[in-house]
């Protein structure tokens, strides 16, 4: 299949290219940016005028609910919701049920995604077996079926003995270990940012320091060990901070942080929103100023959906009992479209925090649109408006505290290896 | 930030729908409450203290966590006012068979509740409720986690009113454990609303909660000056299970420190008087000849939560 696509501002943040080209497509892969190679015949010309050609989109956390979790969301429709996306690259966290922490569960997972045809998958395998804490995963043989590195999820580890050896063991073989850092004892039985808000609500807090005493911990623990570790879902101003001091000195560190934290904060709560009801909590204004400002300057290496199909029932209760997190995987291109916009990024700049930046973290070879890459592609209208609605998402999970809001930017066209995988 | 709890509670004709918190409630809405609370005191010293109000209206009341004292006093203002009360400890019933809270909201009101009032563990649990239920359905928050307990606020104000007239010249100081305390967050959203220019509260830093100040109201953290030359000093009830902890070390040492004492009670003004929301522990917040002396208004408190309750009923129940 040779695909031209036509007239379209072809922007690729790893070159800096923003110019109005074709991109041609054969055997999956791009052949050329501009002229036509010779002799080439498209079999398909993508009318692009109008739309934006970038590489498609690398997601750092998209949870697929694949196994166990099916009644929340299937593999098909959140396969369904990352290309509407724009996703072509996407890392699963190991949270399933059971979690990913064992070699025929990630085969399993791996198989079932490639034969949907759509984006490509690369599970984070389970830190620890059962993300109980306790004894280590089998991290070896989890690599060998597919995970591209071990998290531990939502679920702190109950203690530092037990981080330590597992960013010792991770280190012997050069994994990187993906921690969200929360202090469980300090967090306990919280649900939202110690602040004013949370005090006047009467929820339980998490406070601040629950986040940076975590991370001072593993900060230690990296200089101690040697282990690469990516810092999942930063949500303080303080922790950034830490964080910008750590690569000063070169320690292999990288995080991310997600969308909605860009632009939400504690006071989106208000009136027990349950949908704003999320993991890390939202923070005080002047931490989503501080993450604005650190993606901006690349402190922070990539912006991810933290994609959580969470059902209606697991909503409408109070909302300390909510199941945190909402449904990300199309909201992630028009929010980080505002932030750019709102933050006066050029179009490149903007892109570079869902495109190969995080394929940099991820150590794969995506998120660029260049002679020779893959041909995954999003083709998006940056000027289309859109409301959020429960039928306007393809995801299962339809929970977000957008719903019913007007975002800018809607994905036109994804491809995959040049396969049309989305088309609008 | 209270704006969605706003329509919530009031309408678009000012009417009072829900009874949720007493933050972003109208001042004027505050005085009404109180005004048509002041018109029930009378009943409830007639003979027969029955007014026709509900007559033929079913109030629900649900209790998620139970609590025989608040339930009671909702229920007698609601017979008072003739309507037919149903009680029900659901925190003993349904939710431990797995049913969740609205389905629970939604069972009782196909058996045509005009009136919940609700009490449950979580903050926010009834902001849930009036979310969803039918129109004409009105929910009273009867206590929700550590967020509000409205009615209880109110019958704080109506006893400051009755005893102090003029709310704009008062200092207030709320003692104890403000962190945990619904109570304290009604009485303050209510008295700032009022106009108390002088509202402190005063504790331990590990029962004050995270950005207190921004409620406006001042932190003392020493009892003495805490209530100093305060016209009202309310004393919170310290719940059991934050006694010997990590918060606290004991609670002789609270009583020590935060205790009131005739000899504490003396830096306020000589005419102050002494509030408690109930149950006391005695030898812990209160010396027992404070909660018995003549400064005390902790009966009368309880005499007006009467009229207040059977008010803010018969606001929500009487037909637009």
């Amino acid at each position: 299949m040779r695909i031209e696509i036509r007239g379209a501002r072809v922007v690729d943040p790893a070159s800096r290219r923003d110019e109005s080209a074709s991109v041609w497509i054969g055997d999956g892969r791009i052949v050329a940016i501009g002229a036509a190679p010779a002799g080439f015949r498209a079999d398909e010309t993508i009318e692009a005028n109008g739309l934006v050609a970038c590489p498609g989109l690398v997601d750092l956390s998209a949870r697929l609910r694949e196994p166990g979790l099916e009644y929340r969301a299937t593999l098909e429709s959140e396969m369904a919701a990352a290309a509407a996306g724009g996703v072509t690259t996407l890392a699963c966290p190991p949270d399933t049920d059971p979690p990913l922490d064992e070699p025929g569960l990630v085969e399993m997972l791996t198989r079932r995604a490639s034969g949907v045809h759509g984006t490509r998958v690369h599970p984070l395998g389970a830190l620890t077996t059962g993300l109980k804490g306790e004894r280590l995963a089998e991290m070896v043989e989890l690599a060998e079926a597919g995970c591209i590195g071990f998290f531990q999820g939502n679920a702190p580890l109950p203690d530092n003995a037990t981080l330590l050896e597992a960013m010792r063991y991770a280190a012997t073989f050069g994994f990187t270990v993906w921690l969200r850092p929360q202090d469980p004892a300090l967090g306990r039985g919280g649900v939202a940012h110690e602040g004013e808000v949370a005090t006047r609500l009467g929820l339980a807090p998490i406070p601040a320091i629950a986040e940076t005493v975590a991370l001072r911990t593993i900060l230690e623990l990296m200089d101690a060990t040697g282990a690469r570790v990516h810092l999942a879902r930063l949500s303080t101003g303080a922790a950034i901070e830490l964080v910008r001091q750590a690569k000063a000195r070169k320690a292999p560190l990288t995080c991310d942080v997600s969308v909605y934290h860009l632009h939400l904060c504690d006071r989106d709560i208000a009136g027990f929103d349950s949908r704003a009801n999320l993991a890390p909590p939202l923070r005080d204004p002047s931490d989503r100023d501080h993450l604005r400002r650190a993606l901006a300057e690349g402190v922070i290496d990539a912006v991810c959906s933290d994609h959580t199909p969470v059902d209606e029932d697991a909503k409408l209760v109070p909302f300390a009992e909510a199941q945190p997190g909402a449904t990300g995987l199309e909201l992630l291109l028009p929010l980080t479209l505002q932030w750019g916009r709102e933050c006066r990024l050029d179009l490149a700049q903007t892109l570079s925090v869902v495109t190969w930046r995080p394929a940099e973290v991820l150590g794969v070879a995506a998120g660029v649109l260049a002679v020779g890459a893959p041909a995954d592609i999003c083709l998006f209208d940056p000027a289309r408006e859109w409301i959020v609605k429960p039928e306007a998402l393809a995801s299962q999970g339809k929970n977000t505290p957008y719903l019913g809001q007007r975002l800018v930017g809607r994905v036109v066209r994804t491809l995959v290896g040049g396969r049309t995988v989305h088309a609008a | 930030m209270t704006a969605r709890g706003d329509s919530l509670q009031v309408d678009g004709e000012g009417r009072l729908r829900h009874l949720l918190t007493t933050e972003g409630l109208p001042a004027e809405m505050i005085r009404r409450i109180l005004d048509t609370a002041d018109q029930f005191v009378s009943v409830s010293e007639r003979e027969v203290k029955k007014v026709p109000l509900l007559r033929g209206r079913s109030v629900f009341n649900v209790f998620f966590e139970s609590s025989t004292r608040t339930r009671t006093t909702f229920e007698i203002a609601a017979k008072r006012l003739s309507a037919d009360v149903i009680n029900l400890n659901v925190g003993v019933s349904s939710t431990s068979k797995g049913e969740t809270l609205l389905d629970t909201v939604f069972n009782l009101q196909a058996m045509d509740a005009d009136m919940f009032v609700v009490r449950h563990a979580q903050s926010g649990a009834a902001h849930l409720i009036a979310r969803h239920v039918k129109p004409g359905v009105a929910v009273i928050n009867a206590g929700d986690g550590r967020h509000a307990h409205p009615t209880q606020g109110l019958l704080d104000m109506y006893t400051i009113r009755h005893y102090k007239k003029d709310f704009s010249r008062l200092s207030v100081a709320i003692v104890g454990d403000i962190l945990h305390s619904r109570v304290a967050r009604s009485q303050i959203h209510a008295l700032k609303t009022l106009g108390v220019p002088d509202v402190r509260v005063v504790g331990p830093k590990t029962l004050i909660p995270a950005a207190a100040e921004r409620m406006g109201v001042a932190v003392r953290y020493d009892m003495q000056e805490g209530i100093r030359d305060c016209d009202v000093v309310i004393m919170l009830r310290l719940q059991n299970e934050r006694m010997n902890g990590a918060l606290l070390p004991s609670a002789g040492e609270f009583f020590k420190c935060y205790g009131l004492t005739a000899e504490k009670l003396s830096k306020a003004k000589p005419d102050a008087i002494v509030m408690h929301p109930g149950p006391m522990n005695r030898g812990v917040e209160i010396d027992s000849p404070v909660a018995d002396g003549r400064q005390s208004v902790i009966l009368p408190q309880v005499t007006f939560g009467i009229a207040v309750r059977m008010a803010v009923m018969s606001m929500l129940g009487s037909p637009a």
